[in-house]
C-alpha cells in the first residue's frame, strides 16, 4: 500500500508556498489577514479565515514536512520538528519543554490525545478572570465541531501494555481511570506520533486545516521569523519578519514585510509573548510573558516480568485523573496520569546516571513500563508560573522558577507512580530523580522516594505542554487578551493559541486550543467580512 | 570535599563560565565555536575522551569496534550541536572551553591530565562530582553532557540491538 504525501501532492497542485530560506531577494506581502505560527491555534484560524473568503497569509518559522519525509528516526527527527532540536529548557535549565517547530506545529509531534477543558477549568476561569463567556455549556459546540473536523473519537484498539498496567495498577488501587480519545483518522497503531506521523492518520493541522486553507489560496511563509510587529497609536501596521538561513536555525539576509488589515498571533506559548516583547508591545499592567505554565511532569519507570515494547502501539490511551479530584482545584497541586512512549533516545536522555547503571537499564528497555504525572499548575496561590523573556539576541526564554508547592506534588506524584505500578505487577520501580534507584517493593520505594531531594537538576522534570503568557481576563488589568482573543491594546491584534489560557488546563491541551480558537476565529471571521463565518466541517 | 570548599568551587564555576567568556583569546574561541558548524577538534577530544565513561557497559567491548562506536558518537553530537540555534551554540561552547582549559580542567573537574590522557576513573570521578554538585549550574553541564552523547548513540542502529529495540516497523 503506497502511502501519498499529501504535502507533496498538494505542492504539485499549485499551493501557495515560499521557502524564505530560498529567497535571493527581500520579499513584501500584503494581505487581509496574517497569521503568525502554525500550530493548533494557526491552522485552525487558517482555514476558518479562508473559508470565509479572506486572504490569508501563514507565517512559520519552521519548515515544512510531509508524510514522506517521516522516517521514525529520532536522530533526524528531533532536529527537524522539535524547538530548539527538542533541547529547550527553561532559564536554570531545571525543565526540559518538548514544543513543536515545524509546518503544524506541536500537533505534527504531539500523542494525539485530546480531552475537552475541564469544565472545573474554565470555571475556575470564570470566577478568577471574568471570563463568563467560557461556561462548559457555550463551549461544547466548539469543542464537538473541531471533534468532527479532526475525527476525535473513542480508540477502539486495546490499549499497548505500557497503557495497560496505568489501567491494571489503578483498578487494583481503586483509582479512576478512563481511556484517551485520539484525533486520527485510519490510524496503523505504530506508535511513532512523537516523530511525525508516516501513515497521516493523525489528524494534525499539517494534514487537515492547513492543506485546507492552501486549497482555498491561502499562502504559507516557511522558515520566516517574526522580529517584530510594527505598530503605532494602537494599530499594527505590518511584520517585519526575517528569513531563515538554509539550516534553519540561523537568521539569512532577507528581510519580509508583511502588511494586512488584521494580524492574528499563534506562535504558542513562549513564541507569542516574545514577539510582543520584541515589539514592545505595550503592556500596563506587566501581564505579558506572565503566568507561562508547564503541567511539569515527573516520570516513574518499571520493569516489568513480561515484554512491554512501549514503542509499539498508540502511545496514549488510559488516563486517571482520580488525582486531580482529591483536593480543591486550588488546594495542594493535583496531577493526571498518563504513560509516555518509550522510544531509545529520549528514554536514554530522560533516565538518570551513566556507565554501568545506566547501560543495565537500557539492557532492560523492551520490558520497561513509564507513567508520568502532569502536575497542574497556575490554580494554587503560590503556583503562579513562569515568565517568558528574552535573551540579549532577542530569542525567548522561559524563568520558571519551581516552588514548594510543586515539589509537594512531585514527591506525591512519584510515590502514587510507584505504587501503581508495583500494584500492577512490576519487578522493581525507579522513580526518574538523578538520586533515584531501582526498588524491589513498594514499601522500599516508598521510604526511599520520601528522602529523596526534591529541587532542579537533581528531580528530572520535564514538559510537553506550554500554555499562558499572553493570559486572557474580562479586564485588561488581569490580562493581554480579552475573551476572544483580542488583544486589550492593539485593536487589529487577535492572539489564538494557548498562551491565552489563564492557567493550565489540567488536561493535554490540543482540544483546547482548537475548540477556543475554532469560536475565536468565527467571531473574527464575522468581524472582517460583515457575515457571519462559513462552518468548516 | 566538604560543602564549603564545594560552594567554594561552585563560585569559581559560576566566575569561571562567565569569565571564560571575557577572556579575548577565549572568547574568540567561543564566537569560533559558535559559527562553526559543529565541535571543534578540542571540543571534540574531549567528547572522545568522555563518551567511553558515560557509555560504560553500553559500547562494544571489543577494542576497534569500539573505538569506531566513539567516533560515531563523537560525529553524532557534532551533528546536534551543529543544528542548535546560535544561543544554545554558545553555551554548549562555552561549556567545552572552559573544560578545556588547563586550570578549570584541573580544579573544577579535578581531572589532573589533558582530556586525552586522562584515566577512565578520573573522569568516571568528574562525571559523578558535577552530577552531585550544589551548584546548579554544574550540575546543568553534567547534564547537558548527559544528553548529548547518550543521545548521539541511542540514535544509532548500532545501539539497539544491546536493549532489544528492533527500530522503526516497515511500511510495507
Amino acid at each position: 500500500m503506497t502511502i501519498r504525501d499529501p504535502i507533496r501532492d498538494g505542492l504539485a497542485r499549485g499551493w501557495k508556498v515560499t521557502h524564505a530560506s530560498t529567497l535571493t531577494d527581500d520579499l513584501a506581502i500584503e494581505c487581509d489577514v496574517a497569521i503568525v505560527g502554525t500550530g493548533a491555534g494557526g491552522g485552525v484560524t487558517a482555514e476558518i479565515l479562508a473559508t470565509a473568503g479572506l486572504d490569508v497569509v501563514m507565517i512559520e518559522e519552521g519548515g515544512l514536512h510531509g508524510s514522506d519525509d517521516f522516517k521514525m528516526r529520532e536522530g533526524g527527527a528531533y532536529p527537524a520538528l522539535y524547538q530548539e532540536s527538542g533541547s529547550r529548557k527553561t532559564l536554570d535549565k531545571g525543565i526540559n519543554i518538548l514544543q513543536g517547530r515545524s509546518v503544524g506545529g506541536s500537533t505534527t509531534v504531539n500523542w494525539t490525545s485530546s480531552f475537552r477543558t475541564p469544565p472545573e477549568t474554565l470555571a475556575f476561569w470564570q470566577s478568577r478572570f471574568g471570563l463568563a463567556e467560557l461556561g462548559e455549556a457555550q463551549m461544547a459546540p466548539w469543542f464537538e465541531h473541531m471533534e468532527r473536523r479532526l475525527g476525535i473519537a473513542p480508540w477502539p484498539v486495546p490499549p499497548n501494555e505500557n497503557n495497560a498496567v496505568l489501567a491494571r495498577g489503578a483498578d487494583k488501587l481503586g483509582l479512576s481511570h478512563a481511556l484517551i480519545r485520539r484525533n486520527v483518522r485510519g490510524c496503523w497503531n505504530l506508535g511513532y506520533c512523537g516523530m511525525g506521523c508516516p501513515t497521516n492518520a493523525k489528524q494534525s493541522m499539517l494534514v487537515t486545516t492547513i492543506p485546507a486553507a492552501l486549497d482555498r489560496g491561502a499562502r504559507l511563509l516557511t522558515r520566516t521569523r517574526v522580529d517584530a510587529l510594527r505598530w503605532r497609536a494602537g494599530r499594527i501596521e505590518a511584520i517585519d519578519a526575517r528569513a531563515m538561513a538554509a539550516n534553519g536555525v540561523d537568521p539569512g539576509p532577507q528581510r519580509i514585510t508583511v502588511r494586512a488589515r488584521h494580524y492574528v498571533l499563534a506562535a504558542g506559548a513562549i513564541g507569542s509573548p516574545a514577539v510582543l516583547l520584541r515589539s514592545r508591545a505595550p503592556d500596563p499592567h506587566r501581564n505579558l510573558g506572565a503566568r507561562t505554565f508547564l503541567h511539569p511532569v515527573l516520570i516513574s519507570a518499571a520493569l516489568m516480568p513480561e515484554p512491554v515494547n512501549g514503542f509499539q502501539g498508540a502511545p496514549q490511551t488510559v488516563y486517571s485523573d482520580h488525582f486531580l479530584h482529591t483536593a480543591p482545584i486550588d488546594g495542594p497541586l493535583g496531577y493526571k496520569l498518563e504513560a509516555p512512549p518509550l522510544h531509545p533516545v529520549l528514554f536514554g536522555m530522560t533516565v538518570q546516571g551513566f556507565g554501568k547503571t545506566h547501560a543495565e537499564l537500557m539492557r532492560q528497555f523492551t520490558h520497561t513500563q513509564a507513567l508520568l504525572a502532569l502536575v497542574r499548575d497556575g490554580f494554587h496561590p503560590e503556583s503562579d508560573g513562569g515568565r517568558v523573556g528574552l535573551r540579549n539576541d532577542g530569542s525567548p526564554v522561559l524563568a520558571y522558577p519551581l516552588r514548594p508547592v510543586f515539589w509537594d506534588a512531585a514527591k506525591r506524584a512519584l510515590l502514587t507512580m510507584a505504587e501503581i505500578q508495583f500494584a500492577a505487577g512490576a519487578k522493581q520501580v525507579v522513580p526518574v530523580h538523578e538520586q533515584g534507584v531501582l526498588h524491589s517493593s513498594w514499601a522500599e520505594a516508598r521510604e526511599a522516594i520520601r528522602r529523596l531531594a526534591f529541587e532542579p537538576l537533581v528531580a528530572r522534570v520535564v514538559s510537553a505542554h506550554v500554555m499562558g503568557g499572553c493570559g486572557m481576563a474580562a479586564t485588561p488589568e488581569q490580562g493581554v487578551v480579552d475573551a476572544t482573543g483580542r488583544h486589550w491594546q492593539l485593536e487589529n491584534l487577535s492572539v489564538h493559541d494557548g498562551s491565552v489560557f489563564p492557567t493550565s488546563i489540567g488536561a493535554n491541551p490540543q482540544l483546547s486550543i482548537y475548540g477556543l480558537t475554532a469560536r475565536n476565529a468565527s467571531r473574527l471571521a464575522a468581524a472582517l467580512t460583515g457575515r457571519s463565518a462559513v462552518p468548516i466541517s | 570535599m566538604k560543602r564549603r570548599e564545594l560552594l567554594r568551587a561552585g563560585a569559581v564555576a559560576s566566575a569561571g563560565f562567565a569569565l571564560a567568556g571575557r577572556i579575548p583569546a577565549v572568547a574568540a574561541r567561543v564566537a569560533e565555536s559558535a559559527a562553526a558548524p559543529g565541535l571543534s577538534t578540542a571540543d571534540r577530544a574531549i567528547v572522545a575522551a568522555i563518551a567511553p565513561v558515560m557509555l560504560a557497559g553500553a559500547l562494544p567491548a571489543e577494542a576497534q569496534r569500539r573505538q569506531a562506536a566513539v567516533q560515531q558518537v563523537v560525529a553524532g553530537v557534532s551533528q546536534l550541536v551543529a543544528g542548535l540555534p546560535p544561543h544554545l551554540r554558545k553555551e554548549v561552547g562555552e561549556l567545552f572551553v572552559l573544560l578545556d582549559l588547563a586550570p578549570a580542567r584541573r580544579f573544577l573537574a579535578g581531572v589532573s591530565q589533558p582530556w586525552p590522557e586522562a584515566s577512565p576513573e578520573e573522569i568516571n570521578a568528574f562525571l559523578e562530582r558535577w552530577r552531585d554538585h550544589p551548584v546548579p549550574l554544574l550540575r546543568s553541564a553534567y547534564l547537558a553532557l548527559h544528553d548529548m552523547i547518550i543521545g548521539a548513540w541511542y540514535a544509532l542502529p548500532e545501539s539497539w540491538p544491546a536493549i532489544g529495540y528492533p527500530g522503526a516497523p516497515k511500511l510495507r
